[in-house]
């Protein structure tokens, strides 16, 4: 199990960010299988011809600072995790924090775990402000993910993600209770460097991989806190689509009424680094002060992260100083295949 | 536009980095070291709220070189809350939406990519905004 960090820590602002673009299901279906194959979600969030995982990370990154109305000039972290970083070498952390005013007393760096990319930086962030090396942190995570096309990933895999600034528990509009990890070498999703696809071990992402570190985490982290279930107001698992953590939830016991505002694939897909963490903006947005939340992240690789959430007496008053997830979700225009294929560049022009 | 040329200004780019002017306090973009209603020495940098409405625009086809991948796209004279005009390209809008005194807020977008192997050029947008208060 993990310390407790120096000093209590929790989420000072919060802020996400999902693009207007969806690409239904049916479209993919009609176009490699003549309609015949269901896709597993509706629709997906698909990035503009000119955004990517440093524009979006931008924007999210605002708006948690409009949440935490903290002076830019005070993060001590900048951190983006990512499978989708424009630059293979050159950080999206520095780009991003020079476009929000971080620079230059600041860490800036991203980090790379398939989908807990994300997460990982946010557990970086707790220990680096829990141990009072600075007063606030700044994790995001935030993918424009990409399937082969015609793959079975190509129907989920989507853009989007959130934006944590981790501080001083007094000023926190959710404290971080307690959190743990989980992890293993299995690979079930990977990406050599020159490859733009990845690839997939399709029997082995379910057993080994999902649920061979969600449910544990998740157990673990009950365990630990000596909670059940019951003791929760939300939770968010990691969704790659929504079989999976519908699954590995109600295994261990938790109800629809739990999950739901969380679990947003659906609608825009799987953010992959972002998932998880675009989940708990939407509940965060709704919670009422004293709601405990759940969630737990996962990445291909493989590993999972768990956070124990209490919203507090701040929660109300940030909720409305940003965008909410929900308007970033109905904030919606429909593009068909051929619009895809040209704004994912798939289409070869010479 | 070189790599020390892009350094050098992307605080204007990313953020609207301006200035307010300390004899007249006008506000001053893009930043510059004579304030151009006064012609005395400019002021400290203090970043621009980002709402603005547009003051007139045009719709481009034919775009020049290195914006081809995302026209055709509308560029539009957009007045600032706090005087400044700037000339930026309109995004997450469809472009026969736009109309003179549209409400607009900056964002961060990615400008153009120089090539598969150069850099990619970040800079300020304008969109319709998300929502009244923000
Ligand atoms: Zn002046």
């Amino acid at each position: 199990m993990f310390n407790q960090p120096n000093r209590a820590v929790g989420i000072v602002g919060y802020g996400a960010y999902v693009p207007r673009f969806r690409l239904p299901g049916s479209e993919i279906s009609r176009v490699w299988t003549e309609g015949n194959s269901r896709s597993p979600i509706r629709e997906k969030a698909v990035p503009g011809k000119d955004e990517d995982t440093a524009t979006m990370s931008i924007e999210a990154a605002r708006n948690a600072l409009a949440r935490a109305q903290i002076d830019p000039q005070l993060l001590r972290a900048v951190w983006v995790g990512s499978e989708s970083h424009p630059y293979a070498v050159k950080p999206t952390g520095t780009i991003v924090a020079e476009a929000i005013g971080a620079t230059p007393v600041t860490l800036a760096a991203d980090w790379q775990f398939a989908c807990k990319a994300g997460t990982e930086a946010t557990q970086a962030a707790i220990g680096f402000v829990g141990s009072g090396m600075g007063d606030y942190a700044l994790s995001i995570g935030m993918d424009t993910a990409q399937g082969r096309p015609g793959d079975a990933l190509e129907y989920t895999a989507g853009a989007g993600g959130a934006a944590y600034i981790i501080g001083p528990a007094e000023q926190a509009c959710a404290l971080i209770q307690r959190t743990g990890s989980y992890v293993s070498d299995t690979t079930d999703f990977w990406r050599r460097p020159t490859t733009h696809y990845p690839s997939h071990a399709e029997r082995f992402s379910g057993d080994p991989g999902y649920f061979g570190h969600v449910v544990p985490a998740a157990a673990a982290l009950m365990a630990e806190m000596g909670t059940t279930p019951a003791d929760y107001r939300y939770v968010v698992f990691h969704q790659p689509n929504a079989k999976f953590p519908t699954r590995a939830l109600e295994q261990l016991g938790f109800t629809k009424e739990q999950w739901q505002t969380g679990l947003l694939v659906r609608e825009i897909g799987n953010t992959y680094a972002g998932a998880a963490m675009i989940g708990l903006t939407a509940v965060l947005d709704v919670a009422a002060p004293g709601d405990r939340i759940l969630m737990v992240s996962y990445g291909s690789g493989a590993g999972s992260d768990g956070f124990d959430l209490l919203a507090t007496d701040k929660i109300t008053e940030v909720q409305t100083r940003a965008p909410s997830t929900r308007s970033y979700i109905e904030r919606r225009v429909q593009i068909d295949y051929a619009q895809y294929v040209r704004m994912r560049r798939k289409l070869a022009t010479h | 536009m070189g790599i020390p040329n892009l350094w050098r200004t992307k605080g204007q780019r990313y953020s609207l980095a301006g200035e307010i002017c300390p004899s007249c306090s006008q506000h001053i973009f893009p930043p510059r070291d004579v304030c151009p209603h006064c012609a005395k020495p400019a002021g400290p940098i203090h970043t621009l709220s980002g709402r603005g409405e547009v003051y007139s625009y045009t719709t481009m086809y034919n775009v020049p070189q290195g914006f081809q991948e995302q026209s055709p796209y509308t560029v539009a004279l957009v007045k600032l809350e706090e005087g400044p005009m700037v000339t930026a390209q309109l995004t997450d809008v469809e472009n026969e939406e736009v109309a003179i005194g549209m409400k607009v807020e900056m964002v961060t977008r990615k400008l153009r990519e120089e090539s598969e192997e150069g850099q990619i050029v970040y800079g300020y947008k304008f969109r319709p905004r998300l929502t009244e208060a923000a």
